[in-house]
């Protein structure tokens, strides 16, 4: 599966207890194939994602984020997935303005029963970020972005010391 | 000089705030004066770069230090004082975590020079010049300093004992902060452990403020000119934004409290990283649009507009926050190294 650069994408996801997380156990039990790129973490409940867990996956290396849960009206907890929809569509605002393209966080719907729907989202999110390329966060964004470079003469001479390179 | 212990404040990419703070605490200023020497402070005494550089290392006691890491002197300033400090404080929001300059970590250098020096209606600049950062002139070469792209916080180039939140620190928690000190300083009492945050609470805003919290919940937030709060009651139940449920307490609730949604400047709650995803999760919250009855395809739209009036999500969220958030700028896209730089 991994193209001709090495390349195979990482998706973090953050599949509800009560639905998702069994959805994708169905999946596994009815033996379908499917990318095998999503790292499934299980959560109670989808409104237990904090926005943090998904900013927190996209600088430490993962190339999207999948939040999944029951579908509106079927939440273990009344209405935990609401919330999840609310900050979901806020937060997917937020990261647009921060150059994260769309696809790479999104939110899925699948009931316990569905581990068709599950496993055809996680391929197509699997395509998309083959499509978009990797992420890589920490190396590309962050990364040293001129800082220390262009410092004059009087720091790298008269300066010189262990703080200095580190600082550099 | 005396053997007082040696003060100093510098200014980097700040906006001058901060020192006026500090020359806010009223009469303490003269105790301040009693104390210390003033070794290095640009904005009240005359010093040069060389008067430092000829202190031997350690030699200031008590570096206050403001202002972002925006360009290449604010980042030799910060080394330079690390070196000669015993105690370094990030001193306010933009030493701390980036605050209003690093706002413009939401674009790139690029943009920032294009809109600055070529496209915008107040411009002439019909050759397209740009600032250089090496200048031949009659007299000599002239340098200036290199300006980055990302705007940093200090602790994201030297290291820092105290950070000092506030977008300016509030005087009578700077006074406090300078009592700590000098009982340190003097009588030997025991410093705050190296990394605190000093001179704020560790509560939320919400906990300061006295307007009364009635757990209503929104359909919809408005911009400031387009309502008339009810001065008693919380902002954020009346749909303005107000950071409170996500900022660190210290500065009184002073801005709720006469009309105005917190602004989010004393920075994250202690043990939060990214003060803009608590926010977010607050505002998702106190928003009641759609329920579990609702069509998804309708929640979907339902949401959507009710998100539409939050204007600029991540300057709100992350107004003072940006270059210590987890993501700490926007991603360029397709941009060269050369570009980036």
């Amino acid at each position: 599966m991994t193209d001709k650069n090495g390349y195979e994408p990482v998706i973090v996801g953050f599949l509800c207890n009560w639905c998702s997380y069994r959805a994708a156990d169905l999946a596994g039990t009815a033996r379908l194939h499917y990318a095998p790129n999503m790292r499934p973490i299980r959560v109670m409940c989808s409104g237990r994602i904090d926005p943090t867990f998904v900013l927190k996956a996209l600088r430490e290396g993962a190339d999207g984020v999948m939040i999944a849960g029951c579908h509106p009206g079927e939440c273990h907890y009344a209405e935990g997935n609401i919330k999840a929809l609310r900050r979901f569509i806020l937060l997917r605002r937020t990261l647009k303005q921060l150059g994260v393209e769309e696809e790479r966080v999104q939110l899925v719907w699948a009931s316990a029963s569905e581990g068709v729907i599950l496993a055809a989202a996680v391929d197509r999110m699997t395509e998309q970020l083959r499509e978009l390329g990797p992420l890589h966060w920490q190396e590309t964004v962050i990364g040293a972005n001129g800082h220390g470079e262009a410092v004059s003469a009087i720091a790298k001479t008269e300066l010189a010391d262990p703080v200095l390179e580190v600082a550099l | 000089m005396s053997d007082k212990p040696k003060l100093a404040m510098y200014w980097a990419s700040g906006c001058g705030g901060c020192e006026i703070s500090v020359l806010n605490i009223g009469e303490h200023i003269l105790t301040v004066d009693e104390i210390f020497d003033i070794a290095f402070f640009p904005c009240i005494a005359d010093f040069k770069v060389e008067d430092v550089l000829g202190y031997p290392d350690g030699y200031i006691d008590l570096c206050l230090f403001n202002g972002a890491i925006r360009n290449s002197e604010n980042e030799e300033m910060a080394i330079l004082l690390r070196k000669k400090s015993k105690v370094m404080v990030a001193f306010g929001s933009c030493a701390y975590e980036g605050c209003i300059p690093a706002l413009s970590n939401l674009t790139s250098k690029t943009a920032t020079l294009d809109t600055v020096y070529l496209n915008n209606p107040s411009i002439d600049n019909p050759d397209g010049i740009l600032p250089q950062t090496s200048y031949q002139v009659p007299e000599g070469e002239l340098d200036i300093p290199f300006f980055y792209n990302t705007v940093k916080s200090l602790d994201q180039v030297v290291d820092v004992d105290y950070y000092i939140p506030g977008c300016p620190p509030e005087p009578h928690q700077i006074w406090a902060v300078l009592q700590v000190v000098v009982g340190g300083l003097l009588e030997g009492a025991p410093l705050p452990p190296a990394g605190s945050i000093v001179g704020a609470g560790d509560v939320a805003v919400c906990e300061e403020c006295h307007l009364e919290i009635n757990e209503k919940t929104i359909a919809r937030f408005y911009r400031p000119y387009e309502i008339n709060p009810d001065p008693s009651l919380c902002l954020l139940e009346q749909g303005i934004i107000c950071m409170g449920p996500a900022t660190r307490s210290g500065c009184g609730a002073l801005c709720p409290q006469v009309g105005m949604g917190c602004r989010g400047c004393y920075g994250p709650m202690p043990g939060v990283e990214d003060q803009g995803a608590k926010m977010l999760t607050a505002i998702a919250s106190v928003l009641e649009v759609g329920g579990p009855g609702d069509d998804e395809h309708d929640l979907d739209r339902m949401v959507e507009e009710a998100v539409d009036t939050i204007v600029d999500p991540a300057g709100t969220f992350y107004r003072f926050s940006m270059a210590h958030s987890l993501l700490r700028r926007t991603k360029t896209n397709g941009a060269s190294k050369e570009a980036v730089l």
